[in-house]
């Protein structure tokens, strides 16, 4: 311990007092860290999911940069004279000589791919797994519909970087890839094939595809990406995080621990953990062995080839659909491309970034919401998400069938058949599912409220009859649970039949407005039932047991 | 995962400690305070670690720490140690260098928890929120301000300057896009250059281009190619190595009986049972060149779409929309394969300015 | 409370029971699910004509299916006229035929107790003398040592992955039949399969891939029967579908555990 000087505080090592005070001299740092120093984060595993993306993408960073310092991004025909034998003297372009180069002749050069590659995948599930957290706890409502939008607009732009960078190896995988996206984007209406000619600078598969990609890949889109993060990061910073219902936890105060030093330990603690499992990834699991797959050319393409996971609900969609194909005054239009290949892709990208401003135009809330709701306490967005998860998931699935038929040896066509029915059944019965079991969770939640829970212990009444004892929850099970509020309906919207609705809720939409608002808000099932808690023991349970409504609990 | 407290007796009133779904219920009765040992802090919210725990923690996190120092040390080793050149060694360089830097990672990243749950203070600090929105004053303020400022520019009162700077960033604005001209070809015909390939050529002396063999750069003798059921992945003489042709042109020939052949195939575009077909896929392009020579299926293997070969490739499952194109093949005077043409209608995915091509191939009485 | 309730109130029984069941069912569907019976009886061979010898092999193990003059029965089993000695060696010494059960396809297995190099032989003269065909490759036509790896995978990469996939790790074909996996195929076997186009596999013949051709491309072969992963395990290199699923199964799992160790409340020691 060093003595203070004069204008620092009191017992700050000189070490660190000196440079600090040097800054705060030019920066007036000093306001901005008393406030921010001890900002509290809120404690819970989910909401470390977002930090598997942002911690992935600085791996993408770092990794990526040293692939570009071996990298030649280019079409130039040469024939291979590295040191993988397998394709000593095969003619090929210079994109995928060089990604060779990095695989077998620099040290650490496989290990940095596989990395990368990992990264990227991780990336994007990181992004997928936390988006799913914030829907289902409705951590997208007021005041952070914004920065949802700004986490969709990221979603879209990772898979648009996951594309171009699957794209730059030029092996046989990556171009049977590109080769679809040129199908794809031909397909479009009146401008298809101009957007190929100038994707590719002419005919596919031409000799600019892969330097523009390189420049999209390393350059355009992470930089976009970037000041996106950092927009993202700031936003929550300055909204402070949602919080799960708990002891002492309400709308208007945040509780946990603070920024420095427990948060910034757990948030360097959680990088070296995703930077470790992406490492563990890139040295056990092989990614993406280019030396295997080839050269490109258009001509060859192997069985079982796959995008990368993010794109296989694409792929899916594309295998599922049925020929399909219109010709009017001698233009096409080809159904079964352009079905496939946008809307899904509408549909959740759409139905994600739309989703905050329609769940406020049905429930007419325009209240802040800072406390997290339990995703069993909103029982139609939890429907919706999981309905929408099934529909993902299922092209996901089909976009992998060849591989599904040649494991389980079911027929190639049967996957098909069955995928095509189940693309409009299953998200049916998911929703019906989700929604049943979100009601039962809440009605057990005001089991536990009403009655108190099982403890194990069975006790004999002196008329003869077994009960088993009822206790009530702890504090902070029971403050978790009343976290729980109504979803509000719009005012007006129960107007009984005849009665003159209020404005905007008259007309068709206002009409569908006031009767979605109905099924989607209110209190399906109240905590309390009818009771109080807690207060009356009925004798027919022990003293510590509560509530006369048997027919929850037994 | 989150709650290791199975063990610990508690009072009877509140057993059981825990319900699925719900926090660990740990936090409270920290908060009771009744049975911990722990200090509190001068700070309310915060509980300092005993110091037994915070020794214990310090040790294990030192013991992370230290691995990851050698770890580190071991990367650095791993590096000079092993070289790379061939599939063996890099696999050798791969394991020692991943391995020692996730070993290195992980338990930094253990030590970190460590320090975290052991050492430092449990936190229970309590933060006041406040509504995003300013207050109504700094609304009003802020919205004077901004038009007091615009009225002093003198944007909203001189409309000339208002007007004239609006004209002049449109042409501006534009530049950009105008420079983008230049990624595409010279050419704007796109649309023609997808209607031919290369088969449409003849070679320098005037000759039908010849078929030769994918990869080998043969030329195929018709008396050959003589297995019935035998396939050959072909591309256009002089064009071997060419992509850009190659997307376009490459062919599937199969060779069937005779007696096998249905009406869908041109017969006079074949030769003694040899067909050739586009093997690019009229979906989305992929090289179609799954052969089943058992139920003359060609499956392209990216979306599924089959056709039936022995039936001029007709779409029999899948999203294709269209046949594979027959192209017309003979033989030359030395028994060669060649082509007499190009497609009659364009090969590959469809496009907008494509239209039923078929159709009109059709109406003027030949043969798509 | 003792202690087996207490297990079965832990938050993750549900998950172990779970797992158990899924494990149970596991079992359960393969125990269900036919294996191979077993190989016809052993013939005891005598040293008599090889074709009459064959001719006798035939009618005891695959005149059933192949007609007792190998003509073919219509929806059992195709005309051996005309296959040769080489269809013969593949399908006998790869254990395809005699086949044990109907099925879309003739699965790879361990070859009947009865065939042995003699029989196969026996066997082959019988077929070759009803037709000629291809005959089985001479030892060095198939030494991967002579052959080209490189120009080998040129071929290989344009005529045999777009079914068997680009490492030879097999792939799915139309309505249940599929392309086998290389990784067991011997070099003989590879050689004769592409002379011969067993079941729904084209014919790759001598005259238009020269047998020089065929050696690079069972070189290319068996190099990637040999070659180790220099990249970690292969995942069965079958490109990006278990990539995706090792990320979810195992990258995002333990990520999560992480998350959980990190954020975990831990009671104050008593």
């Amino acid at each position: 311990m060093s003595h203070s000087d004069a204008s620092g505080p009191a017992d700050v090592p000189k070490a660190i007092a000196g440079p600090s005070s040097y800054l705060d001299d030019r920066l007036g740092a000093g306001n901005f860290l008393k406030r921010n120093l001890r900002k509290v984060f809120p404690d819970h595993w989910s909401f470390l999911l977002g930090e598997i993306a942002l911690y992935s993408f600085i791996v993408l960073l770092l990794t990526g940069t040293f692939l570009t310092f071996f990298f030649k991004p280019s079409m130039e025909h040469v024939i291979y004279d590295g040191s993988y034998d397998g394709l000593k003297g095969v003619g090929m372009s210079a994109a995928y000589a060089s990604a060779l180069e990095i695989s077998f002749d620099v040290r650490g050069g496989l290990l940095m791919r596989q990395m990368h590659h990992w990264a990227a995948l991780l990336f994007v599930a990181g992004m997928m797994v936390h988006a799913l957290r914030v829907f289902f706890t409705g951590a997208y409502r007021k005041p952070r519909e914004l920065n949802w939008v700004i986490g969709v607009l990221m979603l879209t732009l990772a898979l648009l970087e996951g594309l171009t960078g699957y794209s730059l190896p030029d092996d046989l995988l990556s171009g049977a890839g590109l080769r679809i996206t040129e199908g794809v984007a031909i397909s479009l209406p009146l401008v298809g094939t101009w957007i190929t000619f100038f994707l590719f600078g002419g005919e596919y598969p031409g000799e600019d595809v892969i330097s523009r990609f390189y420049s999209l890949h390393i350059l355009l889109i992470p930089g976009i990406l970037l000041a996106l993060i950092s927009a993202h990061m700031i936003l929550m910073w300055v909204q402070k995080h949602t919080q799960m219902p708990g002891k002492g936890r309400t709308n208007n105060n945040v509780v946990g621990a603070p920024f420095y030093p427990a948060f910034m330990a757990k948030a360097g603690a959680y990088f070296m953990f995703t930077f470790g499992v992406i490492a563990l990834l890139g040295t056990f699991g092989q990614i993406n062995p280019i030396w295997l797959f080839g050269p490109y050319t258009p001509a060859d393409i192997s069985a079982g080839s796959q995008p990368d996971y993010y794109m296989g609900f694409l792929e899916g969609a594309l295998r599922m659909m049925p020929a399909w194909e219109i010709n009017i005054w001698g233009f096409t239009l080809p159904l079964s491309v352009l079905i496939p290949a946008l809307v899904p892709m509408g549909i959740i990208m759409t139905g994600l970034a739309l989703y905050p401003f329609v769940e406020q135009w049905v429930t007419g809330d325009r209240r802040e919401h800072h406390v997290a709701d339990r995703p069993r306490n909103n029982p139609h967005r939890t429907s919706i998400g999981v309905s929408a998860i099934t529909f993902y998931g299922l092209l996901w699935i089909l976009g992998a069938n060849d591989e599904i038929s040649w494991t389980f040896h079911i027929s190639l066509n049967w996957t098909t058949y069955i995928g095509r029915v189940l693309i409009f059944v299953a998200p049916v019965v998911a929703y019906i599912v989700t929604y049943r079991l979100c009601l039962g969770l809440q009605r057990s939640d005001a089991a536990v409220i009403g009655h108190g829970v099982e403890s194990g212990v069975i006790k004999r009444l002196p008329h003869g009859e077994y009960i088993e004892v009822h206790v009530p929850p702890s504090e902070d099970i029971e403050a978790h649970m009343r976290g729980k509020e109504a979803i509000p309906v719009i005012a007006g919207a129960d107007t009984e039949p005849g009665g003159i609705p209020p404005k905007g809720l008259r007309g068709p939409i206002g009409k569908l407005k006031a009767k979605m608002s109905k099924a989607y808000g209110g209190e399906k099932i109240p905590l309390d039932d009818g009771h109080g808690h807690h207060a009356h023991g009925d004798g027919e349970h022990t003293a510590v047991g509560a509530g006369e409504d048997r027919s929850l609990t037994h | 995962m989150t709650d290791n407290n199975h063990d610990i007796e508690q009072p009877d009133d509140r057993v059981p400690k825990r319900v699925v779904g719900t926090p660990s219920p740990a936090a409270s009765t920290t908060l009771l305070g009744a049975k911990e040992t722990a200090r509190t802090a001068e700070a309310p919210g915060v509980n300092l670690q005993d110091e037994k725990t915070a020794k214990k923690g310090e040790k294990i996190a030192a013991l992370c720490f230290t691995i990851t120092l050698l770890s580190g040390i071991a990367f650095i080793a791993s590096y000079v140690a092993f070289q790379v050149g061939d599939v063996e060694s890099t696999e050798i360089s791969n394991l020692a260098l991943g391995a020692s830097l996730t070993l290195a990672l992980l338990s930094l990243a253990s030590g970190l928890v460590v320090w975290v749950r052991m050492i430092m203070p449990k936190y229970k600090l309590v933060q006041e929120r406040h509504l995003m929105a300013s207050d109504g004053e700094t609304r009003s303020y802020v919205g004077e301000t901004f038009l007091q400022g615009a009225a002093e520019s003198g944007i909203t009162k001189r409309p000339l300057l208002r007007r004239t700077l609006l004209a002049a960033a449109a042409p501006l604005g534009l530049a950009p896009l105008v420079l983008l001209r230049d990624l595409g070809p010279s050419y704007s015909d796109f649309p023609e250059k997808l209607r031919h390939t290369v088969w449409g050529e003849k070679t320098k002396d005037g000759k039908n281009r010849r078929l030769v063999v994918e990869g080998t750069g043969a030329p195929i003798r018709a008396a050959d190619f003589n297995s019935p059921g035998g396939i050959l992945s072909v591309v256009p003489e002089g064009y071997e190595h060419d992509l850009n042709a190659l997307a376009k042109a490459v062919l599937i020939l199969i060779k069937f009986r005779p007696e096998e052949l249905k009406s869908g195939t041109n017969l006079n575009w074949t030769h003694d049972g040899i067909v050739a077909y586009s093997k690019i896929c009229t979906h989305v392009g992929c090289p179609a060149a799954l052969y089943e020579q058992s139920t003359h299926h060609i499956l392209c293997p990216c979306h599924q779409s089959t056709f039936d070969a022995a039936d001029g490739a007709k779409v029999v499952f899948g999203p294709a929309a269209r046949p594979l194109p027959q192209l017309p093949i003979t033989v030359d005077n030395e028994g060669y394969l060649v082509a007499t043409g190009d497609f009659a209608v364009p090969v590959g995915p469809s496009f907008w300015e494509r239209g039923d091509a078929e159709a009109e191939v059709r109406e003027k009485g030949g043969h798509a | 409370m003792n202690r087996i309730t207490a297990g079965r109130r832990h938050p993750l029984a549900r998950y172990a029971v779970l797992l158990l069941a899924l494990g149970l069912l596991g079992v359960a569907y393969t125990l269900v699910v036919p294996t191979d019976d077993r190989a016809a009886a052993s013939i005891a061979s005598g040293k008599v004509d090889n074709v009459a010898e064959g001719k006798r092999l035939f009618e005891q193990s695959c005149s059933s299916c192949h007609g007792l003059n190998a003509e073919g029965i219509p929806d059992r089993g195709p005309s051996l006229v005309g296959v040769g000695w080489a269809a013969v060696d593949f399908q006998v010494s790869s254990g395809r035929m005699p086949m044990t059960q109907p099925g879309a396809q003739a699965p790879r297995k361990k070859p009947a107790d009865w065939v042995n190099d003699e029989t196969i032989k026996q066997l082959g003269a019988y077929i070759q003398s009803l037709g000629g065909g291809p005959v089985p490759p001479t030892e060095e036509q198939v030494d991967p040592a002579k052959g080209n790896r490189a120009k080998g995978g040129e071929l290989f990469r344009a005529n045999c992955i777009q079914c068997h996939n680009f490492v030879g790790a097999g792939g799915a074909l139309t309505q249940g039949k599929y392309a086998p996996e290389l990784t067991e195929a011997t070099p003989k076997q590879i050689y004769e399969a592409m002379a011969t186009g067993p079941q729904a596999m084209p014919v790759f013949n001598d005259s238009v891939i020269t047998p020089d051709q065929k050696r690079d491309m069972i070189a290319y072969i068996v190099g990637l029967q040999q070659e180790p992963n220099p990249g970690g395990a292969g995942l069965g290199r079958i490109g990006p579908v278990t990539e995706g699923l090792l990320l979810w199964v195992v990258g995002i799992s333990l990520l999560v555990l992480a998350a959980i160790w990190i954020t975990a409340k831990k009671r104050q020691a008593q």
